[in-house]
């Protein structure tokens, strides 16, 4: 019962604060919109018995890229263009609807294969165990590795002062 | 009702397509990121739920959702550098006013 | 335990039952966050005074103890101004934010064998992400106050952030690769020795961190009074500034609390009862803190970022090979032969690195 009530809670939420984001005017606002429902979605994970995947969710939704896109709007200073929808408004909703329509039907006509197992209580050293372990994903998180590397050194050079001097204070 | 696999996955492809609609049509350009990360978020709410009742002990739905928090990390700091280089030279954010090569 | 909470089943050995527990260990959090904030600020009022040589506030009560609650009463009879054209909901917001996560650190902190509101599996992961989101508070307040120096503060604030986390994690990490686990209960259950000893650097940067998230002086560049007035709570008066008050030193009793329970043992500690041992050293690493804030003067915004990149997150990535190192050769339990090796390397490689690097551009006076 408990997880009817939280799940349909933080389905609200989500999509509330996910349609605010799209809609509002005020793109402050709307940044701290994103971080709440990136906060509700970790809330839908901690549902779904994934503690792990879900402080990691705030730690980097929430505590990272939410603050870097506030930040990155505090140094713009265009707030108010925000809410400016482009010529394309019209197909590009009935395009969405379509999609969305599409999903469903697909998702609620398919026969899924549910496991009878019942999910693990704590995923953290599971989570290990298969990033790190024997037969596990070690190549992809080291490739990851590599990309963060890779775009910490793309943003550093993008933001950096044309005449090769760093902007001081 | 039990709260099961096809809830979760129908919240999933209703926010994608809120964040689809918002990418395609916005213009200022933090905004159209914003509306790209919605759209992760939803594909990771997928995943967890693939993992939960698809495959609950094996984890790798998991695995996959945190490789996609990864890149969106990384897409996130690369795409918020790009508006401040673009907002240096144009002192504006809006996409449709960052068409140099139209001349 | 099943850490999915909304179905969780009863334990037979609490007499209450589960909600009891939750409620009661609630309210003694809030008191006793409370309670320590008041001893916190009246310690760092008189020690402060002490370090400057003036008696400091004496006059309400004995030895001037109700200063903080006579402070607390005067701040709430102040009328509440919102400036002009600020972002009214966001300014009202903004103090909330920032108090919240300070209150939630302490839900997952031992006070004895299990007892934590929440035994939580993933506890220090938890403390960091939760402790990230007060930044959130910040920059709203700095933002809806329509006001420069606020403004400046917020960007501040999230510089400041990007800066410490990094390291701050990174020292963590070495105390997890000792235990093998993130639940806090499992990391002072492992401590037959406090991990200070094995970590003396790890503790250092640790304490740094810490000292540059709940923005104590010398770190406290998004309220520094020189600069930017009074940061992002420039415009903040009455009730909403008491809050963010409050949120200072809550979040340094619960910061004081987690870096008690990491390295120092926890509740750990002979002869005193585990409450009063935790609680005593949370005094001693607030001792620490305000001992520095009377003999360091503030650090520059750029010395501070080139500090914390060029500075503490090399020195953590070397403390976190070196552990691991430790523990792949001694993976049954560290010997304590260890502990005057780990003290002489921590004191080697700080004395090299610091004289390896520049701080702050390698300029030393402002042009």
């Amino acid at each position: 019962m408990g997880v009817t009530i939280a799940f349909w809670l933080l389905a609200i939420m989500c999509i509330i604060s996910a349609l605010a984001v799209v809609l509002g005017r005020n793109i402050f606002r709307a940044a701290l919109l994103l971080a709440l429902l990136f906060f509700s979605v970790a809330g839908l994970y901690i549902i779904l018995n994934a503690d792990f995947l879900a402080a990691v969710q705030v730690l980097i939704y929430v505590g990272a890229v939410a603050i870097l896109v506030l930040l990155a709007i505090m140094l713009t200073r265009d707030v108010t263009a925000g809410g400016a929808l482009n010529k394309f408004r019209l197909p590009a909703l009935i395009f969405s609807l379509l999609l969305v329509m599409a999903l469903v039907y697909s998702v609620l006509s398919t026969p899924w294969q549910i496991s009878p197992q019942a999910p693990l209580e704590t995923t953290t050293a599971a989570l290990g165990e298969k990033l790190f372990g024997e037969g596990g994903f070690i190549l992809p998180v080291e490739v990851a590795a590599v990309l963060l590397l890779a775009s910490a050194l793309g943003a550093i050079v993008l933001v950096k002062e044309k005449d090769g001097k760093w902007k001081s204070g | 009702m039990e709260i099961g696999l096809t809830h979760f996955l129908t919240l999933s492809a209703v926010l994608f397509g809120i964040g689809l609609f918002g990418a395609l049509t916005k213009r200022h350009a933090i905004a159209i990121l914003m509306c790209i990360e919605i759209m992760l978020n939803a594909v990771n709410i997928s995943m967890v739920a693939f993992s939960r009742w698809v495959a609950p002990v094996d984890l790798t739905g998991q695995v996959f959702a945190i490789f996609i928090i990864v890149v969106a990390a990384a897409e996130a700091a690369v795409g918020l550098a790009i508006v401040m280089s673009i907002y240096r030279a144009r002192q504006s954010v809006e996409v449709d006013k960052a068409d140099l090569l139209k001349g | 335990m099943p850490w999915n909470w909304f179905d969780r089943p009863l334990p037979a050995d609490w007499p209450g039952g589960y909600w009891w527990h939750l409620l009661v260990f609630a309210v003694f959090i809030v008191g006793l966050t409370l309670t320590m904030v008041m001893i916190f600020i009246y310690l760092e009022r008189r020690g402060v005074a002490r370090f400057q040589i003036r008696p400091g506030p004496n006059r309400c009560g004995p030895f001037g103890i109700m200063q903080p609650m006579a402070d607390a009463i005067k701040v709430l009879f102040k009328e509440d101004i919102v400036p002009d054209k600020a972002d009214g909901v966001l300014h009202w917001l903004a103090p909330v934010v920032a108090f919240f996560p300070a209150l939630l650190i302490l839900a997952v902190v031992p006070f004895h064998n299990g007892a934590a509101l929440v035994d939580l599996d993933i506890g220090i992961l938890y403390v960091i992400a939760v402790s990230s989101i007060s930044t959130l508070g910040v920059v709203m307040a700095g933002w809806s106050s329509n006001n420069k120096y606020s403004l400046i503060a917020a960007i501040r604030a999230i510089a400041q952030t990007v800066s410490y986390e990094l390291p701050m994690v990174l020292s963590i990490i070495g105390v997890i690769v000792l235990t093998g686990s993130l639940s806090l209960n499992d990391i002072v259950a492992r401590q037959s020795v406090p991990f200070i000893f094995f970590q003396p650097l790890g503790f250092l940067i640790f304490l740094i961190g810490l000292m540059a998230e709940m923005n104590r002086s010398p770190f406290d560049l998004m309220e520094a009074e020189s600069e930017i007035v009074a940061g992002f709570h420039t415009e903040y008066s009455s009730m909403k500034q008491a809050l963010f008050y409050l949120a200072e030193y809550a979040h340094a009793f619960g910061g004081a609390a987690i870096i008690s329970t990491l390295f120092l043992g926890g509740w750990k500690g002979p002869i005193l009862p585990p409450l009063v041992w935790l609680l005593l050293k949370t005094v001693l690493v607030f001792a620490i803190m305000f001992w520095a804030r009377a003999t360091l003067p503030r650090v520059r915004i750029d010395q501070f970022m080139g500090f914390l990149w060029k500075g503490l997150l090399p020195l953590a990535l070397i403390n976190l090979f070196f552990t691991a190192a430790e523990v792949l050769v001694w993976p049954d339990g560290l010997p304590l032969a260890l502990i005057p090796i780990n003290f002489v390397a921590a004191g080697f490689l700080i004395v090299v690195w610091s004289g390896l690097i520049k701080f702050g551009g390698g300029r030393v006076a402002v042009q």
